[in-house]
C-alpha cells in the first residue's frame, strides 16, 4: 500500500472511523465531542487537499487508482479513482463538511444529541464522497444509498416543525428513483462486454464506442436518469427538495444543496451520458426542455414564497437547472459550465443556507413577513454578507454564480452539431427561457434582500438583543466568502482542473 | 439398508437431547424448570459440533438416496441450529417468568427443529412430510402455550386447522405424483420419471404439482395462504413466533427449493408463471397491508409475508439455462438466511420490550434508545436491513435476487424486478415507522429497562453480523458454488 493508491480510500473512510469513536464517546464530553468531530473532518479535509495537490493536472483518466476485489461472485470490484471531474466535487465535499463540524462546535440544533448529531454528518460525509470516486457500478450505488439514512435521521431529529413528514418523503423519494438506476446498472452489467463487468471505465469505453443497441440504451437511459434526476433534482422530479431543505437542520440543509445535489448531476455526466450516448442524443431535448422549466418554474416559485428558507431551497431548483441545461447540449462548454456551476451552487448556496440558519438563531422565524426588515442596521455585517451572497447567486459577473450560468446559456446556443443538429432552434428557446429565468431571478433575490435588509427595524426586535455575526460563524463563513469572490475572479481554478477530463469525454464520444 | 451413522450424528444428538429433556424435566422441582433451556442449549451445540465435523467430507448418502447430506443440506443443518441457540437464549427469561409448563416448551422447540434439521437432507416425499410435519405439529402447541389468553388460543387453533388442510392437500398432491411415475418417491427418480410422462397424464402430474407446492406454501405464508400467520404470530409467545417466522418459513424453503429444484424441475415452464403470481400477490399484499399496523408482532408478520414473496421470485427465475437457475438458487439460498439473521434479530429485540409492554405496540417503542440505546441501535439496523438499503446486509439480498432477475432477462425477470422495487419502496415507510419511534419519541418511562443479557448478546451480534455481511458479501454471494443442488436440475 502506497500513498498513491491508498490515499483516496483513507480520506473517504476517515470519516466513518470517526463516527465510530465519536458514538462510542461518553455523552457528558459535550466539548470533547465536538472538538473530535473538527478535527477528523478538519484531518479529512487536509487529507483531500493534499490529493489535490498532488494530482497531476496534465492529463485525463483515473488517478489514486485501486482496483481491488470485492465480491468476486457476482463481478463487484472495490474500484475507485479520481480525475479532473470528481477531484472539485470531491474536495468541495470535504472543504463544506469541514465547515459544518465547526459550525457545529457552537450550534447544534434541538434536540441536542451533539453524538449522534456529528457521527451521522461524518457517516454522510463518506457516503457523499465516496459516490465521486467509486468507479465500480454497485461500489457507486453503495455509496449513493449510504446518504439515504445518514440524511433521514438528520431530518427527522433535528428539523424543524413538520421534519417528519419531510423525511420520509426524502427517503422515499429517491429511494424510488434509485432504485431504477439500479435496475439500469445490472441490465448494462449483463449487455456488456464479455465478461461481464461492472467497472465504469471498461463500461464507459464499451458503451462510448456504441456497444450498447439502440433500443437498449433508450429504455436504460430512461431508467438510470430517472434516478439522477431524482436526486438533482429536475422539475417535475422535485417536489422533496422544498420540504427536506426547509425541514432540515442548518448543516443539514448546507450539505444537501451543497454536495448531494451534485450527485444527480455528477451521475449524468460520469455514467449516463457516456454510457449510453445514443439514449443521451435522444433524451438531451427532452432533459432540455425540463431544465428551461425548472429555470422559470423555479424562480416564479420564489417570487411567492413567504419563508425565507424555502425561498433559498426553491432557488436551487432553478440553479441546477442551469447546470442540467449545459448537460443536456452535450457540448464542451456545456459541461464545463455545468461542473463550474456546481461547485459555484455548491459553495453559494451552501453559505446561502449557513446564513438563514444564522438568521433563524437570532429572529426564531423564517418567515420573511416576521423578520420585518432592517436586518442591515441591527446586524451589519450579517445583513451584509447575507447581500453579498444572495448576489452572487442571482449570477453577478466578478462573482462565482456567474461562470456556470453565463457558459450554460452560451452552450444551448449552439449546442452539439453531431448529436443535435437538428435541434438547435429548440435549444435556443431554451437560451431565451434561461435568460428570461437570471431576470426573474435576480428579481426575487433583490426583493428579498429589499424586505429582509432594507427598510427600518420593526420597534420589537429593537430590544430583542439581536447579535451579530458571531467569531465561530466567522471562522466557518471565510472559506466560501473567499471562493465565491475567487471563483468570480479566476475561474480557471475549476476550469483548470476540469479541461482534460471534459474533453477526453468529448473525444471519447467523438465530437 | 445402508445408514451413515456419521452423517446423522447431528440429528441423533438433537432426537437423544428432546428426549432427555422430557425425562429430566419429570425430576426437576418446580423451582428449577428452566434448568431444561440450558440442557437444550447444551445438546443443540453438541449437534452444531457435529454438523461442523461433517463439512468438506462430501456428499453422504443414507438410506437407499432418500437422506442426503451435502454442503446444501450442511447448510441449512447449521442455520436451523443456530436459529435454535438463538430462541433458546431469548425464551429463557420469557419462560421462567410467564409462568409456562417449561420442560414441555423445551421439548416441542427441538422437536420442531429436529424437523427443520432433517428437511434439507430428505430427498424423497415421504420424509419431505414427516420432516414437514415434526416442524409444524409442535408449533400448534407451542402457539397455544399462553393458555390464558384467548388470542393465544385463536393462534393455536387457526394455526392447526390451516396446517391441517394444506397438508392434506399436499398429501393428495404426492399421492398422485406416486401414482403417474409408477411408485417413485425419490426425488432424483420423480424427475426421470416426469420428463417422459405420457401426454395424457400431463395434467394429472400439474394437478399434483400444484397441490403439492399448496402444502409448503401454508408454510412459507404465501399469498392466499397468509392470513394465519399475523394472527397466529400475534397470540403465540413471543420467542414462539420468532421460531415460526425464522426456523418454520425458512424450513419450507428448504423442501420447496429441493422439490423445484430437484423432482420438478422439468416442469419448469408450468409452475414458473404460477410463482410469479404468487411471488407478486405475496410480497404486495404483505406489503400494503403491513402499512396499517400497530403491533409490532403483526408487523413483523407482515413484513415475513412480502419477505417470503421476494424468495418465492427467485422460482419465478427458473428457465433452461443452468448459469441463469444457478444464480437465482444461489439468490434465494443466500436470501433466506440473511432475512433469517435480520428477523431473529428483530424478533430478540422485541422480546426485549416485551417484559416493560406486553402489548407490542409500535408506539410502545418510543424513546428506545434512552431506556435500551443497544437494542435501538440493533432494532434500526434489522429495519433498514429488511427495507434493503446501506449500508446492511439486507442489501445486498436483495441486490442478489435483482441480479438473478434481470440475468434471467425476457420480459418477465425486469417486470418481476421492477414489481420487487416498487415493493421495497413501499416498505421503507413501515421499517422506518419503528426507528421514528425509538428514536424520535420519548418514552412515557424513561428509566433504563432491564433486559436479559442473552437478549442484548443475541441482538448484539444480530446487528454486527448483519454490518459485517454489508462490508464482506463475498461468503454469502459465494453461494452459488455450493449449489450442487441445481446441478441436478434443467
Amino acid at each position: 500500500m502506497t500513498w498513491e493508491n491508498s490515499a483516496i480510500t483513507i480520506t473517504t473512510l476517515l470519516p466513518v472511523a470517526g463516527a465510530i469513536v465519536i458514538a462510542l464517546m461518553p455523552k457528558d464530553k459535550e466539548r470533547a465531542i465536538r472538538g473530535l468531530g473538527i478535527v477528523v473532518s478538519g484531518v479529512a479535509f487536509a487529507l483531500a487537499v493534499a490529493i489535490a495537490v498532488g494530482f497531476d493536472y496534465g492529463t485525463d483518466g483515473l488517478q489514486y487508482e485501486l482496483d481491488l476485489n470485492w465480491i468476486g461472485a457476482i463481478g463487484v470490484r472495490y474500484h475507485v479513482g479520481i480525475d479532473g471531474i470528481s477531484l472539485p466535487l470531491y474536495v468541495l465535499t470535504f472543504l463544506l463538511s469541514f465547515l459544518c463540524a465547526i459550525y457545529t462546535w457552537r450550534f447544534v440544533p434541538d434536540p441536542g444529541r451533539t453524538r449522534a448529531f456529528l457521527a451521522l454528518m461524518l457517516l454522510l460525509e463518506t457516503g457523499m464522497a465516496g459516490t465521486f470516486i467509486a468507479f465500480d457500478l454497485i461500489l457507486f450505488f453503495v455509496f449513493w444509498e449510504m446518504v439515504l439514512v445518514p440524511m433521514y435521521f438528520l431530518i427527522a431529529i433535528w428539523g424543524s416543525a413538520n421534519r417528519e413528514y419531510a423525511s420520509i418523503k426524502f427517503f422515499l423519494y429517491t429511494l424510488f428513483g434509485s432504485i431504477f438506476m439500479l435496475l439500469g446498472f445490472l441490465a448494462m452489467y449483463f449487455q456488456g462486454p464479455d465478461p461481464h463487468t461492472f467497472d465504469m471505465v471498461a463500461l464507459r469505453d464499451f458503451g462510448a464506442g456504441g456497444g450498447f443497441s439502440q433500443t437498449f440504451q433508450l429504455i436504460v437511459f430512461g431508467g438510470v436518469a430517472l434516478g439522477f434526476a431524482v436526486k438533482v433534482p429536475m422539475w417535475p422530479f422535485h417536489t422533496w427538495l422544498p420540504d427536506a431543505h426547509t425541514e432540515a437542520p442548518t448543516i443539514g440543509s448546507v450539505l444537501l444543496a451543497g454536495i448531494m445535489l451534485k450527485m444527480g448531476t455528477y451521475g449524468f455526466v460520469r455514467i449516463a451520458i457516456p454510457f449510453l450516448p445514443y439514449g443521451a442524443e435522444k433524451y438531451a431535448p427532452w432533459i432540455g426542455a425540463l431544465a428551461a422549466i425548472a429555470i422559470v418554474y423555479a424562480a416564479l416559485a420564489c417570487l411567492a414564497q413567504k419563508d425565507l428558507k424555502r425561498l433559498i431551497a426553491f432557488s436551487s431548483v432553478g440553479h441546477m437547472g442551469f447546470v442540467m441545461l449545459g448537460i443536456a447540449t452535450l457540448t464542451e462548454i456545456g459541461i464545463q459550465a455545468a461542473i463550474f456551476g456546481m461547485v459555484a451552487h455548491g459553495v453559494i448556496t451552501g453559505m446561502l443556507f449557513f446564513c438563514v440558519g444564522s438568521i433563524y438563531d437570532r429572529y426564531h422565524t423564517r418567515e420573511i413577513a416576521k423578520i420585518g426588515g432592517g436586518m442591515l442596521q441591527t446586524m451589519p455585517k450579517l445583513g451584509s454578507v447575507f447581500a453579498f451572497v444572495a448576489i452572487a447567486s442571482l449570477g453577478l459577473p466578478g462573482l462565482a454564480g456567474f461562470w456556470g450560468e453565463i457558459m450554460a446559456l452560451l452552450s444551448s446556443f449552439n449546442p452539439n452539431e453531431v448529436f443535435l443538429g437538428d435541434q438547435v432552434g429548440l435549444f435556443r428557446l431554451f437560451m431565451v427561457m434561461g435568460g428570461i429565468g437570471t431576470v426573474l431571478t435576480a428579481g426575487y433575490f433583490l426583493w428579498m434582500l429589499q424586505r429582509v435588509n432594507m427598510g427600518t427595524l420593526p420597534d420589537h426586535w429593537r430590544e430583542a438583543g439581536l447579535r451579530d455575526v458571531l467569531a465561530v460563524e466567522w471562522v466557518s463563513w471565510a472559506p466560501l466568502l473567499a471562493l465565491i469572490l475567487v471563483l468570480g475572479l479566476y475561474p480557471r481554478l475549476v476550469f483548470g482542473i476540469t479541461d482534460e477530463a471534459v474533453s477526453g469525454l468529448m473525444t471519447l464520444l467523438g465530437s | 439398508m445402508d445408514v451413515d451413522y456419521h452423517a446423522l450424528l447431528p440429528e441423533f444428538i438433537l432426537a437423544g437431547t428432546l428426549l432427555l429433556v422430557l425425562v429430566v424435566d419429570v425430576f426437576l422441582p418446580e423451582r428449577a424448570k428452566w434448568f431444561a433451556m440450558p440442557l437444550g442449549l447444551a445438546g443443540v451445540v453438541a449437534s452444531l459440533v457435529a454438523v461442523a465435523t461433517l463439512i468438506g467430507a462430501g456428499t453422504r448418502v443414507s438410506f437407499g438416496g432418500t437422506y442426503v447430506v451435502d454442503e446444501f443440506a450442511l447448510l441449512f443443518k447449521g442455520f436451523f441450529l443456530v436459529t435454535a441457540v438463538v430462541v433458546l437464549s431469548v425464551s429463557l427469561r420469557y419462560f421462567r417468568e410467564g409462568g409456562f409448563y417449561q420442560g414441555e416448551y423445551y421439548f416441542l422447540l427441538l422437536t420442531s427443529f429436529l424437523g427443520c434439521v432433517m428437511m434439507p437432507s430428505s430427498r424423497d416425499l415421504l420424509l419431505l412430510f414427516i420432516a414437514l410435519e415434526l416442524v409444524s405439529a409442535p408449533g400448534f402447541l407451542m402457539a397455544a402455550f399462553r393458555k390464558g389468553d384467548v388470542k393465544s388460543n385463536e393462534a393455536g387453533v387457526k394455526f392447526f386447522i390451516i396446517g391441517v388442510l394444506s397438508t392434506a392437500v399436499m398429501l393428495f398432491g404426492m399421492s398422485l405424483i406416486y401414482g403417474v411415475t409408477g411408485g417413485e418417491t425419490k426425488l432424483a427418480e420423480i424427475a426421470t420419471a416426469l420428463a417422459d410422462i405420457p401426454d395424457d397424464l400431463q395434467t394429472l402430474t400439474y394437478a399434483a404439482i400444484l397441490f403439492v407446492v399448496v402444502g409448503f406454501a401454508f408454510k412459507v405464508s404465501a399469498f392466499p395462504f397468509q392470513f394465519w400467520a399475523p394472527d397466529t404470530y400475534e397470540g403465540s409467545p413471543v420467542p414462539v413466533a420468532a421460531f415460526l417466522a425464522v426456523a418454520s418459513s425458512v424450513a419450507g424453503f428448504a423442501g420447496l427449493l429441493q422439490l423445484m429444484f430437484v423432482a420438478f424441475a422439468g416442469q419448469h415452464e408450468f409452475w414458473v408463471p404460477i410463482f410469479a403470481a404468487l411471488s407478486v400477490a405475496t410480497m404486495t399484499v404483505g406489503n400494503f397491508v403491513a402499512l396499517q399496523q400497530t403491533q409490532i408482532v403483526r408487523l413483523l408478520a407482515y413484513s415475513g409475508i412480502a419477505q417470503s414473496g421476494y424468495i418465492l421470485m427467485t422460482f419465478a427465475l427458473v428457465t433452461d439455462d443452468a448459469a441463469s437457475n444457478r444464480s437465482a438458487f444461489a439468490a434465494g439460498v443466500a436470501y433466506i438466511l440473511i432475512y433469517g439473521v435480520m428477523n431473529l434479530g428483530a424478533f430478540a429485540a422485541t422480546v426485549a420490550v416485551s417484559r416493560r409492554h406486553p402489548a407490542l405496540r409500535i408506539a410502545d417503542f418510543a424513546g428506545l434508545r434512552e431506556t435500551a440505546p443497544v437494542i435501538a441501535v440493533g432494532m434500526a439496523v434489522f429495519m433498514i436491513s429488511l427495507a434493503g438499503v446501506p449500508p446492511t446486509g439486507g442489501f445486498w439480498g436483495k441486490l442478489l435476487i435483482f441480479q438473478a432477475a434481470i440475468e434471467r432477462g425476457g420480459s418477465l425477470g425486469p417486470a418481476l424486478a421492477v414489481v420487487m422495487l416498487v415493493n421495497s419502496v413501499v416498505s421503507v415507510f413501515y421499517y422506518l415507522a419503528v426507528p421514528r419511534q425509538m428514536f424520535l419519541r420519548e418514552a412515557a418511562d424513561r428509566s433504563r429497562m432491564r433486559v436479559p443479557a442473552l437478549v442484548t448478546a443475541v441482538v448484539a451480534v444480530a446487528t454486527i453480523v448483519i454490518v459485517a455481511i454489508f462490508v464482506l458479501p463475498n461468503p454469502v454471494a459465494r453461494l452459488a458454488e455450493i449449489s450442487t443442488l441445481v446441478g441436478l436440475g434443467p
